[in-house]
């Protein structure tokens, strides 16, 4: 078997970019101070909203749109009650993590009349960059891949240096680092923190799409399978910074690319499946044996 | 909030006895559990309206469903499980911490007690099977307590990621080892007569399992309200801090607190696949969701122990009436899940009645 064959790079990529879209939002919320856990629930939504979108309106690039705008409205509960009201973002999450999975298949069935899977004849998928096919590298990575794919990466990037470099970034980080300091400082914290995590949300939108419309074209219930975890412990990793994010995605999509192989091979699903989630705890308690007492997250 | 509404709602206060009144009915503890259940009903009669169909039809065929004198054995049986999955997800909660892992304690659970009860039928298999359990899915429970303490992975993240690679090995184990001979289904064989759980008399569903639920409940508010332990747990819940400084060890009480809240799962487990049909089946510990209705029901009592048998009770009522509604009133029964998310969202923003009423004193 070749590991080193473009293909693979571009499953890798492939199976990194809804994670890292989800991972930039905790990263995100993380700077300002928010423990966001509901990527799961927020991409999960996302998938369906650009499912239901694009099935609608007969456009992908319309089907992105709702579920940008849709899944950022989702975490306005997350944004609102966490930063506003100080109720704890942890229970909130888990209970819109519920609250997706339960209407995205309510939905499903008194929407579409499916149940488990929706994949309508015709639905469209975001188009792929096949405009890249003929160049050298460039064709074989990006050539089959939706734009969405780079994107998350230069957007990751972005925010990464955006943080690093601007006054606001550091505004932002600030809030993360001593809200007490900020609001002194004439920083509006809950406002920031509440825009934040509703940027955030919008990110997870395209992290569904990108799974429901690029990686795929369907809709199936709980499709997310822990994803949203992933990115949560991607987040862990790289201590919140944005600009290490594409590292720790890149290996969870390689994680799975690579088992996707082997189960080509014949190795059982369930062991393949349950080894993303293993290196990841184990890649976390490696990197905390190292760095030992750093602290990753507000608690 | 419709909850707070109460406070704000008349326009005229007539007295300032009245105010009062309402500020003390309002701060009842048991205003806002019931004020969520009820706002999520509310939200759920929307949303089912919106999709076009009846909320009061769709509700009274849950109740129906439920509570039916033919499905009562089945209702309690579901009870039992949700009760012992909320102590899974309470005892942690008490002090401060997330079991999102249910799942893998749960399979687990079962594992252990197929593998026991199946090596070992006669009259010790039942026993044996539960210790099995409880030992198994305790210590994997127990291992993000040290990933907390020394490597400072919060419980919440630990337990869900390692629950999924739990879930995953057993149902390798059940397609492929310990797979029934010649059954297309992956499901391990049935259990002998001499392994199955103890039968209640008359009772087809609920069996002596439901018996060694409730004692595990009692046993967890005996510790929680009587002993030192239940004591620093609650310590430690309400202020970390103050409870180190107290001299609590919190990481052996985090230890404590996730090995007994793994084993709780752990027999709920067992007991699952020692009553009908006597096997380990892939899938089926995790279908019914009671992981997530046991952590709504525990969160809506605050993780107080005798609370749980109550909040139970809902989710339970919702978990088997759904599919009566289902069946008779159209309605898909992920209303249930979704009904549990917003009770549970709900619950979290009560914070919202603080910020009304900080906000009136400041004027």
């Amino acid at each position: 078997m070749q590991i080193l064959e473009w293909g693979f790079v571009a499953a890798v990529l492939l199976a990194a970019t809804p994670v890292l879209y989800a991972a930039l939002a905790g990263a995100l919320s993380a700077q300002v101070g928010v423990f966001n856990i509901a990527l799961e629930g927020q991409m999960l939504w996302g998938a369906f909203a650009a499912v239901a979108g694009s099935y609608y309106t007969g456009s992908a690039w319309a089907g992105i749109a709702i579920a940008l705008v849709s899944t950022a409205l989702f975490s306005v509960v997350l944004a609102v009650g966490a930063a506003r009201f100080k109720a704890d973002p942890i229970i909130i999450a888990i209970g819109t993590n519920l609250l997706a999975l339960g209407l995205t298949g309510f939905l499903l069935r008194v929407l579409f009349d499916v149940s488990g899977t929706f994949a309508p004849r015709g639905l469209e998928g975001i188009p792929s960059m096949s405009f890249l096919r003929d160049i050298p590298v460039l064709g074989p990575v990006f050539g089959g891949q939706t734009v969405l794919v780079p994107l998350a990466f230069v957007l990751c990037i972005a925010a990464g240096l955006w943080l690093r470099n601007t006054a606001p970034g550091l505004r932002l980080r600030g809030i993360g680092e001593h809200p007490e300091a900020a609001a002194s400082l004439g920083v509006d914290v809950a406002r920031t923190q509440t825009w934040t995590t509703v940027a955030g949300g919008a990110l997870c939108g395209l992290a569904g799409a990108q799974l429901a419309l690029g990686n795929v074209t369907v809709f199936t219930e709980n499709m997310t399978a822990g994803r949203g975890w992933i990115a949560v412990a991607a987040v862990m990793l790289v201590l919140n910074r944005p600009l290490w994010l594409p590292v720790a995605c890149l290996g969870f999509g390689a994680a799975e690319a690579f088992g996707f192989r082997l189960q080509g091979l014949g190795a059982p699903q369930q062991l393949t499946d349950a080894a993303p989630y293993a290196i990841t705890l184990l890649v976390l308690v490696a990197t905390r044996l190292r760095f030992g007492s750093k602290r990753a997250l507000p608690s | 909030m419709t909850v707070s509404t109460g406070t704000e709602a008349p326009p005229e206060p007539r007295s300032a006895a009245a105010r009062r009144l309402l500020g003390v009915a309002v701060r009842h503890p048991a205003v806002v559990p019931l004020g969520a259940v009820v706002l999520a009903l509310l939200i759920g009669a929307v949303i089912i309206a919106a999709a076009g169909l009846d909320p009061l039809v769709a509700y009274a065929a849950v109740l129906e469903g439920a509570l039916e004198p033919g499905s009562l054995d089945y209702t309690f049986s579901v009870w039992g499980f949700t009760c012992g999955m909320a102590l899974a997800a309470a005892i942690p909660l008490r002090m401060g911490e997330f079991n999102l892992g249910g799942n893998g304690q749960l399979v687990l659970g079962g594992l252990a007690a197929v593998v026991v009860a199946g090596a070992l039928p006669g009259p010790f298999a039942v026993p044996l099977a539960l210790l099995a359990a409880a030992v198994l899915a305790g210590g994997f429970g127990a291992i993000s307590a040290p990933l907390a303490t020394r490597f400072k992975i919060p419980i919440i993240i630990s337990t869900l990621l390692l629950s999924p690679v739990a879930v995953a090995v057993v149902s390798f184990l059940i397609r492929y080892p310990l797979a029934e001979r010649g059954s297309g289904v992956a499901q391990t064989a049935q259990l002998p007569e001499d392994a199955r759980m103890w039968r209640l008399p008359e009772l087809s569903y609920s069996n002596v399992g439901l018996l060694v639920i409730i004692a595990m409940m009692i046993v967890f508010w005996i510790v929680d309200s009587r002993t030192a332990v239940g004591y620093e747990l609650r310590v430690v819940g309400a202020n970390r801090r103050f409870g180190a400084y107290g001299g609590i060890v919190v990481g052996r009480l985090a230890l404590g607190a996730m090995a007994a809240a793994g084993a709780a799962a752990g027999i709920v487990g067992a007991i699952i696949v020692l009553s009908a049909p006597y096997r380990l089946i892939d899938g089926a510990l995790l279908s019914p969701g009671y992981t997530f209705a046991g952590f709504a029901a525990a969160l809506l009592a605050g993780g107080r122990p005798l609370l749980i048998p109550l909040t139970s009770v809902l989710f339970a009522v919702l978990q088997v009436g759904g599919a009566a509604m289902e069946r008779s009133a159209d309605v898909p029964r992920q209303l249930s899940d979704l009904l549990q998310g917003v009770v549970i969202v709900v619950l979290a923003l009560r914070t919202v009645l603080d910020a009304r009423r900080t906000g009136r004193s400041e004027h």
